[in-house]
C-alpha cells in the first residue's frame, strides 16, 4: 500500500516536472512575470499578472501583425504609429485594402507561419461568421463598453462607427441636401461608392442608408437598389471605386462612404466637404477579434487593451469615427472634446442592420445589384 | 493559335519521325531492340514541360473546380453548380462571352488586314520591323497598366475626354461613363487582340508562296480566284486557330477588367473575385470554383465548335 502510494507520488512529481520543463523550453517568460502563462489562453490581462506583465510579454514578443489597416482609414495610421512608438513593438501591416472576408483567408492560409494575422478588424456580418478563429479576451476597461456591443466572453467587440456620408467637390457640385438632388443634371457622372455593394460592407451601407431615406426600412433594401438604379439612368451614377485617388483627381464627386473615409479626404483634397442627410444615419460598428492562431498572442492581446484605452479611442474620434466607450469617456471627462466637437455628435435616428436584415440584404443585392446598375 | 494546332503539329511530327525510323535509321535488317535508351530519350526530355504543365496547371485546375463541388464543411453538394443557372450568372457568362466574341472577330479582321497591308511590304524594311516589334510588345500590354492608360486616356477626367469637352464640345459620357461597364471593355481589349492576331497570323501569310500566284496567273486564274481558291483555303486553318486563341486570350482576361469595373462583377472573372472576396454575400467562396468550372466548359465547347470548323477548313489537305 505505503510502495504503491509513493510510486504514484513519483510518478505524478515526475509528469509534472516533465509538464513544467516543457512550458519553460517553449515560452519566453518575460522577467518579472510569476510562474509560466500561456498567452494564447489568456482571456484578460490577469493572466499575466496585470497590464505590466502584459506589456512585457508582449515586449518580448516585439512584433505585432495587423492585416486590412489602411493609414487613412480611421486614423489606423496614427493608431499603429502611437502603439509602435508606445511599447517598442514592431507594427507589420499587411494587405491594407482587403476585404474582411479575405482577412479570414489570411489566417487560414497562413496558419501556423509567423506572418499570420495576430488581430482581425471585421465588418459585423464577418465577424458573426468566423467566430471560430477568434479567442476570446477582455480588456482591463471591459465595463467601459456596453453590453450590446460585444460578445459576452469577448470573442469579438464593437470598436468604432462611423456614419453613412456624402463627400462632395464644393468647387464643382452644389450640396445634396437629399437623395433626390442627387438624381439631378448637375451630378452628371459624379456619383460613386466605395466598392461594390455586393462585396464592400462601405458600399452596402450606402445603399441600406438610401433604402432609409427613400422611406423604406433595413427589412427591405429595395428602395435603395431602385434609387441606384434610376441613379445609373439618369448617367449619374460613375461605377468607379472611389479612392482618395480618384476624389483627387476629380472622377468621383460625389461619394458615399464612411464619415471617417470622407473626412480624412476633406483634410487633404481642398474643397471636400462632408456631409450627411437629414433624417436616419445609418451606423455599423467594426469589431475587434484576436486570432486563435495568433503568432504573437500578448502582443495581440496588447493591442487591444491600446485600441480601448482613451488614448486610441480619442484617435479614432481624430479620424472621424465615434469609438465603442465614447460615452464612458464622456463620463469620466477622457474624450477629446475639441475632436468630437469638430466631427459633430452623431444625432437622429441611428439604424444598423441586424444579422438577419443584413443576409436578407445581401441576398438581394446578390440578385439584384448587378441588373439596377448593368 | 499554339493552343489549337498543337494536335496537329505534334501527329505531324511523330508521322515524320516514324517514317524516318523505319526508312533510315532503323534499317529492316537490323534487329529491333525493344526498349532503347534512344527511343525513351525524347519523352525524357518532355519531362521538365510535363512536370510544369502538372504542377502549374493540371493540379491547380482539378483542386479549384473540385471546391465547387463541396459545402465550407467538407460536404457533397450540387448547390454551387445550380447557382450558376441563376439569371445573373448566367447574364455575366453571356456578357463574358459576347465581349470575347465581339473582340476575338474584330481583332482578328483588323490584324488580317493589318498582315495585308505589311505584306504589301518590304520583310526587312523599317515599317514592318517595327510593327512587328511594336505588336509584340503590345499584345502583352494588358491588366492594370492597361486599364489604367485608358483611364488616363479617356477616364471621366482623362486627357482626351476634358479635350473633347472643353474645345470641341463634345460629351463622350452624355449617357453615363461607359467605360467602366461591360461596353467599355472593348476598346481596352481591342487594344491588346489586334497585335496578337498580327505577331500570330504574319507567319502564315509569309508562308503564301510567290509560285502559287504565278501558277494561278499562269493558268488564266485572276486575283479574286487567287484569294478565293488559293489564299483563303490555305489561310483558313490558322486564321480560325488565331481566333480561338484571340477568343480565350478575352474570356480569361481578368486584371484589366478588375482594375476598370467595380461594380456588378459583370463578367464571369469577376463574380470568382466577388465570390472569393465579398464580406457582405458571405459563404460563396465554393462557388469560384463551380464558376471556374463553367468558364472550362464554355471553352471545351468553344474547342470542339473549332475543331469541327478545323476539320472542314482543312479538308483538302488530305
Amino acid at each position: 500500500m505505503f510502495k504503491k502510494r509513493t510510486l504514484g507520488a513519483a510518478a505524478i512529481i515526475a509528469a509534472a516536472a516533465i509538464t513544467l520543463s516543457a512550458c519553460s523550453s517553449d515560452s519566453s517568460t518575460p522577467a518579472g512575470s510569476t510562474g509560466d502563462i500561456d498567452a494564447t489562453t489568456a482571456t484578460s490581462a490577469e493572466a499575466f499578472g496585470g497590464v505590466d506583465a502584459l506589456v512585457e510579454a508582449a515586449k518580448a514578443e516585439g512584433q505585432l501583425n495587423v492585416i486590412a489597416l489602411p493609414d487613412n482609414w480611421a486614423n489606423y495610421g496614427a493608431i499603429k504609429a502611437l502603439f509602435e512608438e508606445k511599447y517598442g513593438i514592431t507594427v507589420n501591416s499587411a494587405d491594407p485594402d482587403i476585404s474582411s472576408a479575405e482577412e479570414i483567408q489570411a489566417a487560414d492560409n497562413l496558419k501556423g507561419q509567423d506572418t499570420a494575422p495576430d488581430v482581425f478588424d471585421l465588418g459585423t456580418a464577418v465577424a458573426l461568421a468566423s467566430t471560430d478563429y477568434f479567442a476570446p479576451y477582455q480588456v482591463s476597461n471591459w465595463a467601459e463598453i456596453p453590453d450590446e456591443n460585444k460578445e459576452s466572453t469577448g470573442l469579438w467587440v464593437n470598436d468604432y462607427t462611423g456614419s453613412m456620408s456624402i463627400g462632395y467637390d464644393s468647387n464643382s457640385v452644389p450640396e445634396p441636401t437629399s437623395l433626390e438632388d442627387l438624381l439631378g443634371d448637375d451630378y452628371k457622372g459624379a456619383v460613386a461608392l466605395n466598392g461594390d455593394p455586393t462585396q464592400a460592407g462601405a458600399a452596402f451601407a450606402a445603399v441600406g442608408l438610401a433604402a432609409v431615406q427613400s422611406g423604406g426600412t433595413l427589412d427591405d433594401f429595395t428602395p435603395g437598389i431602385e434609387f441606384f438604379g434610376e441613379l445609373n439612368k439618369a448617367g449619374n451614377f460613375i461605377p468607379v471605386d472611389a479612392t482618395q485617388a480618384t476624389i483627387a483627381s476629380g472622377e468621383t464627386k460625389v461619394v458615399f462612404d464612411w464619415s471617417y473615409n470622407n473626412l480624412a479626404v476633406a483634410s487633404t483634397v481642398d474643397g471636400w466637404k462632408v456631409t450627411t442627410l437629414p433624417g436616419a444615419a445609418y451606423t455599423s460598428y467594426y469589431n475587434q477579434a484576436i486570432s486563435k492562431d495568433a503568432p504573437h498572442p500578448a502582443a495581440a492581446r496588447l493591442w487591444q487593451e491600446f485600441l480601448f484605452s482613451p488614448e486610441a479611442q480619442n484617435l479614432f474620434i481624430t479620424g472621424g469615427a465615434y469609438p465603442v466607450t465614447l460615452q464612458a469617456m464622456t463620463d469620466a471627462a477622457t474624450v477629446d472634446t475639441d475632436a468630437l466637437s469638430a466631427i459633430g455628435e452623431l444625432d437622429g435616428e441611428l439604424v444598423t442592420p441586424t444579422e438577419e436584415q443584413s443576409e436578407g440584404a445581401a441576398t438581394l443585392l446578390a440578385s439584384d445589384w448587378a441588373a439596377a446598375i448593368g | 493559335m499554339t493552343v489549337a494546332t498543337a494536335p496537329v503539329v505534334a501527329s505531324d511530327a511523330a508521322e515524320a519521325g516514324s517514317h524516318k525510323n523505319r526508312s533510315r535509321r532503323h534499317p529492316l535488317s537490323a534487329p529491333r531492340p525493344r526498349f532503347s535508351l534512344g527511343r525513351l530519350l525524347p519523352y525524357l526530355a518532355l519531362t521538365p514541360f510535363a512536370a510544369y504543365v502538372l504542377i502549374f496547371l493540371a493540379v491547380p485546375t482539378v483542386l479549384a473546380v473540385a471546391t465547387g463541388f463541396f459545402t465550407e464543411d467538407g460536404a457533397f453538394t450540387f448547390a454551387n453548380i445550380t447557382g450558376i443557372f441563376t439569371p445573373t450568372v448566367l447574364g455575366t457568362f453571356w456578357s463574358s462571352f459576347w465581349v470575347s466574341a465581339v473582340t476575338a472577330v474584330a481583332g482578328a479582321i483588323i490584324g488580317a488586314l493589318v498582315c495585308y497591308a505589311l505584306l504589301g511590304l518590304k520583310p526587312d524594311g523599317v515599317i514592318r520591323t517595327v510593327v512587328n516589334s511594336a505588336s509584340s510588345v503590345f499584345a502583352q500590354f494588358g491588366g492594370v497598366m492597361l486599364a489604367f492608360a485608358f483611364i488616363a486616356a479617356i477616364g471621366s477626367q482623362g486627357l482626351i475626354t476634358v479635350f473633347l469637352s472643353d474645345r470641341l464640345g463634345i460629351n463622350i459620357y452624355e449617357n453615363g461613363v461607359w467605360l467602366y461597364q461591360v461596353p467599355g471593355l472593348l476598346l481596352p481589349y481591342l487594344y491588346f487582340q489586334v497585335p496578337l492576331m498580327i505577331i500570330t497570323f504574319m507567319p502564315a501569310l509569309e508562308g503564301l508562296k510567290v509560285q502559287w500566284a504565278e501558277a494561278n496567273a499562269t493558268l488564266g486564274g485572276t486575283r479574286f480566284t487567287y484569294w478565293t481558291r488559293i489564299a483563303a483555303p490555305v489561310l483558313a486553318p490558322s486564321f480560325f486557330g488565331t481566333l480561338l486563341l484571340l477568343f480565350a486570350n478575352a474570356f480569361s482576361s481578368y486584371a484589366t477588367a478588375a482594375a476598370l469595373i467595380s461594380q456588378g462583377s459583370q463578367i464571369v472573372p469577376l463574380q470568382i473575385r466577388s465570390a472569393l472576396r465579398s464580406e457582405t454575400v458571405l459563404g460563396r467562396e465554393n462557388m469560384a470554383g463551380a464558376l471556374a468550372l463553367g468558364m472550362i466548359v464554355v471553352m471545351v465547347v468553344v474547342m470542339w465548335g473549332y475543331s469541327v470548323l478545323q476539320t472542314r477548313a482543312s479538308r483538302w489537305q488530305r
